[in-house]
């Protein structure tokens, strides 16, 4: 068991978080990246038992190189504001272990929600005056999975009253409504069928607590609003675009239905 | 008389009946009488061995997505529905027609996808506007395999 491994399974035996049922090395291996909410399950449990073992051990997730590429540009220094985001942020072991847990947001500046890339993003103009990442740039997936890394093994928690209840009620309705030609809302495969197979994939409950997920079909890390354009592309429906207010609505939405689930970034899945 | 008035009107008489008349821009129109549609769409025979093939193959019927089925040269079969085998025994084949056509009809908060309509989607992708899953004589060759299904 490595190290990190060891400190997680620690970490939840001492806040309950993770009910210690004994079933052997394995599986407490599993649950302590893939930490089981009340009835809501990680991807990870639908997921094979190598893909599993890929996520498990650091040394073979290829997630970790986009860790790496966030580490590393977390001290340059880039734009007109000669700023490195540890110049604002220093540790972001410590800095940054909240921010996987609670975004999107609502922002009052911006009077709506805001996800971890966008925020990421304002940084970089407003703080660093440097140019904004192109969504799924190696340079914001990079950041984005090296931010929510730091989170990892603690549970989703995100805010959904207040000023982020009208932008939540948007994301929910989102959920439940059909779309495309197949004329199927993303309930009728995640929580109607969730465990059942779809020709050869298991569906899981679509949860997006290891994201960035590097995906094996992708051969990379992909965001969550991609995963949300392959899923409204596959019933055949138009797709919204990365950065979307419908689909930062829909994140806050499909975060909170994981809520308690511990993150995983960077996830491997099918 | 305009089509749509001719269709409203008769909906209102079938109503009384127990009958539907839906007709759709790009597809015929047909008539739901109690759980099923009687009559072929196209009035030309399905045939079975086409059908089976509609059945598994992903670009069209794809029914193996959702259902397990006797065709057991082809890998994956999905879980989401039941089982296809002995369906015929289960239903008439205009109960199997109306299913395969708009089985929201018969359960409206269904997964399995209407395949033979072609109107009110929403954010339907550009190119699939104004067309239906499975043309019309493809629906039928469909159902003559699922007649074998006894
Ligand atoms: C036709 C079925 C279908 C529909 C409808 C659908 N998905 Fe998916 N989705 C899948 C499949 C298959 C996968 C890959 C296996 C899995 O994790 O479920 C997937 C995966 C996902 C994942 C990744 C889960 C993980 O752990 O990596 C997310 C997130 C997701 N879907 C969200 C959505 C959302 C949000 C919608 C609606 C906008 C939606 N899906 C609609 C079939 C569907
Ligand atoms: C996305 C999933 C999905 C797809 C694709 C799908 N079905 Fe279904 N089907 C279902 C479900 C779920 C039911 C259960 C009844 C309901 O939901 O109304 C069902 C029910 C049926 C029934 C009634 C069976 C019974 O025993 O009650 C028939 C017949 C049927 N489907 C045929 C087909 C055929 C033929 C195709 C392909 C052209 C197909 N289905 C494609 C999900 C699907």
């Amino acid at each position: 068991m490595k190290m990190r491994q060891l400190l997680l399974a620690l970490t939840f035996a001492t806040t309950g978080t993770l009910a210690v049922t004994g079933l052997g090395l394995g599986l407490v291996i599993g649950q302590t990246t893939a930490a089981k909410a009340e009835g809501i399950r990680s991807g990870y449990s639908y997921a094979t038992k190598e893909t599993q073992g890929l996520q498990d051990d650091d040394m073979s997730n290829p997630g970790y190189l986009w860790v790496d590429t966030g580490e590393d540009l977390w001290s340059k220094a880039e734009g007109d504001a000669g700023k490195s985001c540890n110049d604002c942020h220093g540790d972001a072991a410590e800095s940054m272990k909240k921010a996987g847990v609670s975004y999107p947001k609502y922002k009052d500046d911006i009077g709506k929600l805001q996800n971890i890339e966008q925020r990421i993003n304002q940084c970089r103009t407003d703080n660093m005056k440097a140019k904004a990442w192109k969504w799924e740039s190696s340079q914001l997936l990079g950041m984005t999975t090296y931010v929510r890394n730091q989170s990892r093994g603690l549970p989703v928690s995100v805010a959904v009253d207040g000023p982020a209840a009208p932008f939540f009620a948007k994301g929910e309705a989102f959920f439940n409504q059909r779309r495309g030609l197949l004329d199927m809302a993303c309930k009728h495969c995640h929580e109607d069928n969730a465990g059942n197979k779809i020709r050869a994939n298991v569906l899981s409950e679509g949860q997006i607590n290891g994201f960035p997920v590097y995906r094996l079909k992708w051969g990379k890390v992909g965001s969550t609003h991609r995963r949300f354009r392959g899923c409204n592309k596959q019933v055949r429906a138009k797709p919204f675009k990365n950065g979307s207010d419908e689909y930062v609505n829909l994140e806050l939405y499909v975060a909170w239905r994981g809520r308690g689930l511990g993150v995983e970034t960077p996830a491997v899945r099918n | 008389m305009k089509m749509h008035r001719l269709i409203g009107a008769a909906a209102i008489v079938a109503a009384s009946i127990s009958l539907t008349l839906v007709a759709n821009a790009g597809t015929v129109s047909y008539q739901i009488v109690d759980d099923g549609i009687p009559k072929s769409l196209t009035g030309t025979a399905g045939n079975a061995q086409a059908g089976r093939k509609v059945a598994y193959n992903r670009k069209t019927g794809n029914c193996l997505a959702c259902h397990k089925a006797p065709i057991p040269e082809q890998q994956f079969h999905g879980e989401i529905g039941p089982d296809l085998k002995g369906v015929a025994s289960r239903y008439s084949e205009a109960e199997l027609r109306l299913r395969i056509v708009d089985s929201k009809k018969t359960n409206s908060d269904t997964i399995m996808p209407a395949f033979y309509r072609d109107t009110g989607f929403t954010r339907l992708q550009k190119k699939w506007v104004g067309k239906s899953i499975l043309k019309a004589q493809e629906v039928e060759d469909l159902l003559a395999y699922l007649m074998t299904l006894k």
